[in-house]
């Protein structure tokens, strides 16, 4: 029985769907080994500012090029998507969006009579008039806590605005307490855009689906040697492009944490099938891609050929990478599949890894397969992670945890998370495109950022002697598990630093 | 705002966006009872905007749906417990979410049960559904001298310094030149012969000066109507009667207005004033200022590649009307229709529209008063005027001045496109900094 259930308005939560964990301390061998047997999550007796679905179901709704989206809240609760505006602007350089338009993003602003008598009415009034004023081709609806909590029948209102303006209004449950892991709100905006956008095929394309941000379109070539077409979802498709992403013949992932809901629908309920492998990071993981692409398209000879040939064109300049690097200790802080692809790469580049901080942990993915594992792989080939931490965003861990490796560079992928390494003197480096480090030219476009994050170290450093720090001499003198109670029960004897 | 209340292109945030209040504070720490997302989603307003313990380092009990059904009042003491050993603070201010506002958490006892342990520590009800940022600071503001401040009223006799006063301006953090704004105040105001509590950023000397609010003998208000529960709540509390300017001074006609307004003021509640010294001061920052205008003139009078002749302002109401002022009588820029977007409540609007009157005696400024920044921008580009425009506003309006092909200067939140540091739009340097803002901006489109 798959996770995918188009027929429920809600997606089922991570926690529930993927047995995913928001706590765990210790090394990244005995998580592994735990991962499909623990039945309970770790908790914190303390805990700092984490994140909510609401925001990331905004990123992947707000950034299609003809859409408008509508937050159902309280004013904050659409405060910061203007950065997606920002987003959109610059990346649609690197996208071949020839005019962005403005982004069109709204509140319904609900009051305290609104929590008192619904806001349903509101809703209804804001989706008729979203529709006049922007003109989209598809309205969605991003529910909210306070939404969530007084029992707004969102479903219910998207759906007959829908029969009325004859475009697509999809409901999207997004409420920041139902799921601990943020990413969460990805598989709501998925599961939303599988359930009113996309649309059966007409026909079979050259075209590969791959499902990411806003990275720079480098699979474009890459395909191109298969005879395929990018098809890049959802930021800057278009509702239409977005509709037919059934006619593709195969799906890829960027970050599997990411994108694993909408493949697993576009598989199970349109037929486009997930290519079973982790996403290309660092030589092994890149090769075994290829290979799985080329067997899935039946081109496994061109696959081999591409293997060959990119080896000889840019294995002496990994080389000469891995001497600067070999031996630097890196420490990682991103989102799960992400920070274990950063591992990866480090480790493929010669550094050793310190430890990491990852947002949350997918044991399996909608699609199950070990294939997809990237932290199993790494281990495999590497050897165990210490100090492997699935901290929920929360800093204090981060801190105590820096405090006590002092790695040589942090590589981190998600805003903030930089700040800390440089308060402490280690160069830190976060880079936003997250195609940069993929495939062989990926493991040379990261390597020399890193080589240069190390170089120029004189800002970090000047910073470390200068900066605030507001957490306490006791704090930094403890491990950071300190707070954490439950979970994997191992974590405690295992030592961290 | 659309007939249903709707807003487009949110230019600020809900009621527990005023934690950046606390987070201007030197070493105070807001402490979240909320969903996951309201920090990140306040920090990412923001940008910028960490302090001393914002952004990723404030706790919080990141409601799941266990604590929106059995509540979550343990936990958020074990947070608040914990916060303690973790991060060194000086005063913690709780703040609710809607979560906790709508499952109803007793979080005024919890925080009366630390405080009666001896703990700086206050709690102020922020859902987001109670109002917005603009309101909800003067709650912080008023829940810490009622909660914290008056706990030091027996060594802080109330107007017991005929020359101090508290200083209330700019909304830290929703101003963007709010630190460098409160430092040009204090500046102005020490010249002048009074000791000011700022309160926030770098000039605020921390808790013990806002221990020290009730000794000062009145208040200044620069602002509309943002703020003004403050002042009146001390005018209750303490008798200290308050001095409102109502917009930001910028340039020096406003200053120099703002200045004898207070000196007056302070005369009149018997501060010592020496007025020989108070007076050169001013004739000396003038006479600087005026300066740096005379060797402008030529650039600003002979430049025939062109300038702009006009200005639309889309922010609120206190940088519309300081603005609007300055750049018409200063800067020879003339104030076209002017966009008010903080959700002016009612009552404070036809003041607002009296000052606008004022400004000219045969101009009249049209002003909208509407808090849905896509509506406003749809009006605006349906409006034309002769010669180069100037567009002051936000960084959702990027696009639209280009479309328009207006000269852009972003001034208001969000700032997608400028970063301020300590910069100050408010006083003779603020009006400077403003005209070198602008014609910098004008000349970099000239290759």
């Amino acid at each position: 029985m798959g996770t995918v259930n188009l027929s429920a308005p809600e997606v089922q939560i991570r926690e529930v769907r993927l047995n995913s964990l928001s706590a765990y301390l210790g090394d990244a061998n005995t998580l592994v080994e735990h991962q499909h047997s623990v039945s309970k999550d770790g908790r914190r007796t303390f805990s700092q500012c984490s994140g909510c679905g609401s925001a990331k179901a905004a990123c992947l709704t707000s950034l299609i090029q003809d859409a408008a989206v509508i937050s159902h809240g309280p004013v904050g609760c659409s405060s910061c998507l203007h950065s997606f505006e920002f987003t959109y602007r610059v990346d649609s350089v690197n996208r071949k969006v020839d005019n962005p338009t403005q982004r069109k993003i709204y509140s319904t602003n609900l009051k305290e009579t609104d929590t008192v008598y619904g806001g349903i009415k509101k809703l209804n009034a804001t989706i008729h008039e979203v529709n006049k004023i922007a003109k989209p081709k598809a309205i969605f609806v991003l529910t909210t806590c306070a939404a969530g909590i007084i029992g707004d029948d969102v479903e219910t209102a998207c759906n007959q605005a829908e029969e009325e303006l004859q475009i697509p209004v999809v409901a999207i449950f997004c409420e920041g307490f139902r799921s601990k892991v943020w990413t969460t709100g990805f598989d709501a905006a998925y599961h939303g855009i599988a359930r009113k956008i996309i649309k059966p095929a007409r026909e079979k394309k050259k075209m590969i689906n791959v499902i990411n941000f806003w990275g720079e379109a480098v699979f474009d070539e890459w395909f191109e040697e298969f005879g395929y077409k990018a098809n890049y979802i959802t930021p800057f498709s278009t509702i239409d492009g977005l509709s037919y992403s059934s006619e593709a013949e195969l799906t890829v992932q960027v970050c599997p944490t990411l994108g694993s809901y909408l493949g697993a629908a576009l598989e199970e309920e349109f037929g486009v099938p997930e290519l079973d492998a982790a996403p290309p990071f660092g030589l092994t993981l890149t090769d075994k891609w290829y290979r799985a692409l080329g067997k899935a398209l039946g081109q496994e000879k061109k696959a081999e050929e591409i293997i060959e040939r990119k080896r000889k064109e840019y294995m002496p300049e990994i080389e000469e990478l891995r001497k600067k690097l070999s031996g630097k200790k890196a420490y990682v802080v991103a989102g799960s599949a992400h920070g274990q692809g950063l591992i990866t790469i480090a480790r493929n580049l010669g550094m050793e890894a310190g430890g990491a901080a990852v947002f949350h942990h997918d044991p399996n993915y909608d699609r199950a397969s070990e294939n997809k594992d990237i932290l199993a792989a790494t281990i495999r080939e590497f050897g165990n992670v210490p100090n492997y931490n699935i901290c929920n965003r929360q800093e204090y861990e981060i801190v105590s945890a820096l405090h006590k490796i002092r790695p040589d560079v942090l590589l981190a992928r998600h805003n903030e998370m930089t700040l800390w390494g440089a308060k402490f003197g280690i160069p830190s480096m976060l880079i936003g495109d997250e195609h940069l480090c993929l495939g062989y030219e990926g493991l040379i476009r990261y390597g020399k950022k890193v080589v240069e994050t190390i170089e120029n170290d004189e800002f970090v450093k000047n910073l470390a002697k200068n900066t605030q720090n507001p957490y306490t001499k006791w704090w930094l003198e403890q491990e950071p598990y300190t707070f954490l109670k439950g979970g994997i029960e191992v974590q405690r004897n295992e030592g961290t630093a | 705002m659309g007939e249903c209340g709707y807003i487009e292109q949110v230019r600020y945030t809900c009621a527990i966006g005023a934690l950046q209040t606390v987070v201007a504070i030197p070493r105070a720490l807001p402490i979240l009872h909320s969903g996951p997302g309201c920090g990140e989603m306040v920090s990412g307003f923001y940008e910028r905007s960490r302090g001393y313990a914002g952004g990723t380092t404030m706790p919080c009990s990141n409601f799941s749906e266990k604590e929106v059904v059995f509540g979550g009042i343990e936990k958020l003491r074990n947070i608040i417990k914990n916060s303690y050993k973790v991060l060194d603070t000086d005063l913690q201010v709780v703040l609710t979410g809607c979560t906790a506002g709508i499952v109803g958490d007793d979080v005024d006892g919890l925080v009366e049960e630390f405080r009666e342990e001896g703990r700086p520590i206050v709690s102020v009800d922020t859902p987001g559904f109670k109002g917005n940022n603009f309101e909800s600071h003067s709650r912080v503001v008023n829940a810490i001298i009622d909660q914290y401040v008056f706990q030091y009223e027996e060594e802080n006799e109330a107007r017991s310094e005929k020359n101090t006063v508290n200083l209330f301006a700019s909304i830290p953090y929703q101003d963007p030149f709010w630190e460098g704004n409160l430092r040009e105040y204090k500046r102005l105001l020490e010249r002048i012969g009074l000791k000011v509590h700022v309160l926030f950023g770098s000039e605020s000397a921390g808790v013990l000066e806002w221990q020290h609010i009730p000794r000062a003998n009145f208040n200044i208000l620069i602002s509309p109507w943002y703020g003004k529960p403050i002042v009146e709540h001390l005018e209750k509390k303490y008798g200290q009667p308050y001095c409102q300017f109502p917009y930001v001074p910028i340039g020096a006609n406003e200053t120099e207005k703002f200045l004898k307004k207070v000196i007056k003021f302070a005369v009149e509640n018997e501060a010592i004033i020496d007025h020989y010294s108070a007076q050169t001061f001013l004739k000396k920052e003038k006479k600087a200022y005026y300066e740096q205008i005379d060797n402008l003139a030529t650039f600003r009078l002979d430049f025939y590649y062109g300038l702009p002749n006009h200005v639309h302002i889309i922010h609120d109401a206190g940088y519309v009307l300081g603005l609007s002022k300055f750049l018409l009588y200063e800067v020879g820029i003339v104030p076209k229709e002017q966009f008010i977007v903080d959700n002016t409540p009612e009552k404070y609007k036809e003041e607002i529209l009296q000052e606008f009157e004022h400004i000219s005696e045969k101009r009249k400024i049209e002003v909208t008063f509407d808090p849905d920044a896509g509506s406003v921008q749809r009006q605006l580009r349906t409006i034309e005027h002769e010669g180069r425009g100037l567009l002051i506003g936000a960084g959702w309006d990027k696009k639209l001045a280009e479309e328009k092909d207006l000269d852009y200067l972003p001034a208001a939140l969000p700032a997608n496109y400028r970063i301020t540091l300590n910069t100050n739009y408010a006083g003779f340097s603020g009006g400077l900094r403003v005209i070198e803002d602008i014609y910098n901006r004008v000349l970099a489109t000239y290759n």
